[in-house]
């Protein structure tokens, strides 16, 4: 059995870690707010909502349905050459955060649109039996009512980012996943996979334990 | 009455009404097919009325009452309330005027996100009130319906029937001049059906609020409405005062309503039970308040000698008047019998129950 050097790793596994809260923590309030607008414009535009428009909702559709198949190892790959032109480099945590803010916009897309959808019509209905008008009704009827699971929705997508962020360290973004990569995958150095998957476990729990929390406080159930 | 539809309505004929539908109908199209939910209803509810409109669902009743506030808005005719017609109205005007019309839902509608406090405070914030009247106008809601120490809890921890309390609040924030109901008790038990409709007759009385209600339960009609419409597919088969409705319906549809409350009549299986006993021929009197106290009863009976045996009846009590049916064998010759009812006649409306009926 090999000598475990904790003196040496454990610098490593910390700067991994930083780097790996820095593009999870950066994209998911990239991706939060791309994600709330394109929910939005989905749900207004919708057939019989305040902004009916079924050209804006088909193609904003279509480009949420093209992107999502994708696999992220694969729309990393290529999205290379946009990430140059836009953040001039397509290494490191820079070019990774602008990915994974698009792929997690999207799906925080699709998910605040199912969510404000599922809105309790009646609630609505009363909000324009009182006078409130379209507008408001949305920011101040549809988008509270919806926030507690939403934010369920949000602590969802924040878990598929540190796994996301893991996969982009093949590419070269660096952190946890680049860690895991070169020590256990090049050096079978199973002793730094397994510390790494610890860091992941405990960040992804921690995670889904504050989402829970706060939905909870949100939803008044 | 003439000539007033030329000057837009004489000024003095809408003082006292609320709310006017004019041959109002309305027809849903979907993929083709199309609905009739509305055909050329007509009715006026005054000032102070507790209107109370009944229909089996499917009815059109529910369409007919969010045309009021327009979150129906009718395909033809108009419906005027407080003088102008609503449909008409510009999107801001319409905000205006929704803010004078409080409605309660059969599910509530409250704001889960929102505590009882912000729910009944969310219309006063639509008008623009200044903070510390809205606290003020609050406190005073929450005192009437009885839910002060619920203030800061959240919908889900309510009952039934304290929701309906708070929606209630919620629709008279704005002092309103109108509520409408739609099945507000439906969803509600008995006991707690009875505590709303009390609720509603306080709003009535002690704010003046016109009161529309909507319902399929005839016992809410009897127990709040003083005029009532009764709807069948679209249309409304018959209207009128509540009392008139209960002692003397005239459409089958108001028959069968009126039944499902009251047990004046016998139905057909009573009918057969009581005519395998009761072989003479069986009348039905109508019973009211009388002026005379004429036994008529027993003197016709002598009269003609004919004998007579009380088989079935009731007798109810609505606005502090007495209306009912007894069913009575009669037993003597035929042409005894035929001049007994025709005396019977002479004094209440009479109706002989055929073999067949």
């Amino acid at each position: 059995m090999r000598d475990i050097d904790l003196d040496a790793l454990l610098p490593k596994l910390v700067k991994a870690f930083f780097e790996t809260l820095h593009m999870v923590t950066f994209s998911f309030v990239f991706a939060t707010i791309l994600g709330i607008l394109i929910g939005l414009v989905l749900y207004s535009t919708r057939k019989g909502n305040i902004l009916e428009n079924a050209v804006v909702f088909g193609i904003l559709s279509f480009i949420i349905n093209l992107v999502r198949p994708i696999p992220f190892i694969i729309l990393i790959v290529a999205m290379i050459p946009l990430t140059r032109i836009i953040v001039g480099t397509s290494i490191g945590p820079g070019a990774a955060i602008l990915t994974l803010s698009i792929v997690g916009g999207i799906s925080i897309g699709r998910i605040a649109e199912t969510n404000l959808v599922a809105v309790d019509p009646g609630t609505i209905e009363a909000g324009s039996a009182m006078g409130a008008r379209p507008l408001r009704v949305l920011f101040t009827i549809v988008v509270p009512e919806a926030l507690g699971p939403l934010l369920l929705g949000l602590t969802y997508i924040f878990v598929a980012l540190i796994d996301a962020t893991a996969v982009a360290g093949t590419v070269g973004a660096g952190g946890l996943g680049s860690l895991a990569l070169t020590y256990g995958y090049q050096r079978f150095d199973w002793f730094v996979m397994f510390a790494v998957i610890v860091v992941l476990i405990v960040m992804v729990q921690v995670a889904q334990f504050l989402g829970n929390w706060v939905a909870r406080k949100a939803m008044h159930a | 009455m003439y000539a007033a539809g030329l000057s837009g309505g004489s000024g003095k004929e809408h003082m006292n009404t609320a709310i006017s539908f004019e041959r109002v109908s309305k027809t849903f199209v979907t993929k083709g097919t199309t609905f009739e939910a509305l055909s050329d209803v007509s009715l006026t509810v005054e000032r102070g009325d507790i209107f109370g409109i009944v229909g089996y669902s499917g009815a059109g009743k529910s369409t007919l009452l969010r045309t009021v506030n327009a979150l129906e808005r009718p395909t033809s005719g108009q419906v005027i309330v407080d003088g102008r017609d609503i449909a008409a109205l510009s999107a801001k005007d319409l905000s205006v005027a929704r803010q004078k019309i409080g409605m309660i839902f059969q599910q509530f509608n409250l704001l889960q996100s929102r505590t009882v406090y912000n729910n009944i405070a969310y219309p006063l914030r639509l008008a623009g009130l200044p903070a510390n009247k809205i606290v003020d106008r609050v406190e005073e809601l929450l005192e009437f319906v009885g839910l002060t120490d619920k203030a800061l809890a959240y919908p889900s921890k309510l009952s039934g029937g304290q929701k309906q309390r708070v929606g209630i609040a919620r629709a008279l924030a704005n002092h309103p001049d109108i509520l409408i109901s739609d099945e507000a008790t439906s969803a509600l038990d008995p006991q707690t059906t009875g505590e709303v409709l009390d609720l509603l007759r306080r709003v009535n009385k002690e704010y003046g609020v016109t009161i529309l209600v909507v319902t399929h339960e005839m016992d809410v009609i009897r127990s709040i409405a003083n005029r009532v419409a009764v709807m069948q597919n679209g249309r409304v088969v018959e209207s009128g005062s509540t009392y008139d409705i209960f002692s003397s319906p005239t459409d089958a549809t108001t028959k069968r309503f009126v039944s499902s409350v009251l047990h004046h009549f016998p139905s057909g299986n009573a009918v057969d039970r009581i005519r395998a006993v009761h072989r003479g021929r069986l009348v039905q009197l109508h019973v009211d308040n009388r002026e005379s106290n004429d036994p008529f009863l027993s003197r016709v009976a002598r009269e003609h000698n004919v004998d007579f045996n009380i088989v079935y009846g009731g007798v109810s009590e609505l606005e502090s008047r007495l209306f009912g049916n007894i069913t009575l064998e009669l037993l003597g010759t035929d042409s005894d019998v035929d001049a007994a009812i025709r005396d019977l006649a002479l004094s209440t409306p009479v109706t002989e129950v055929t073999q067949n009926a």
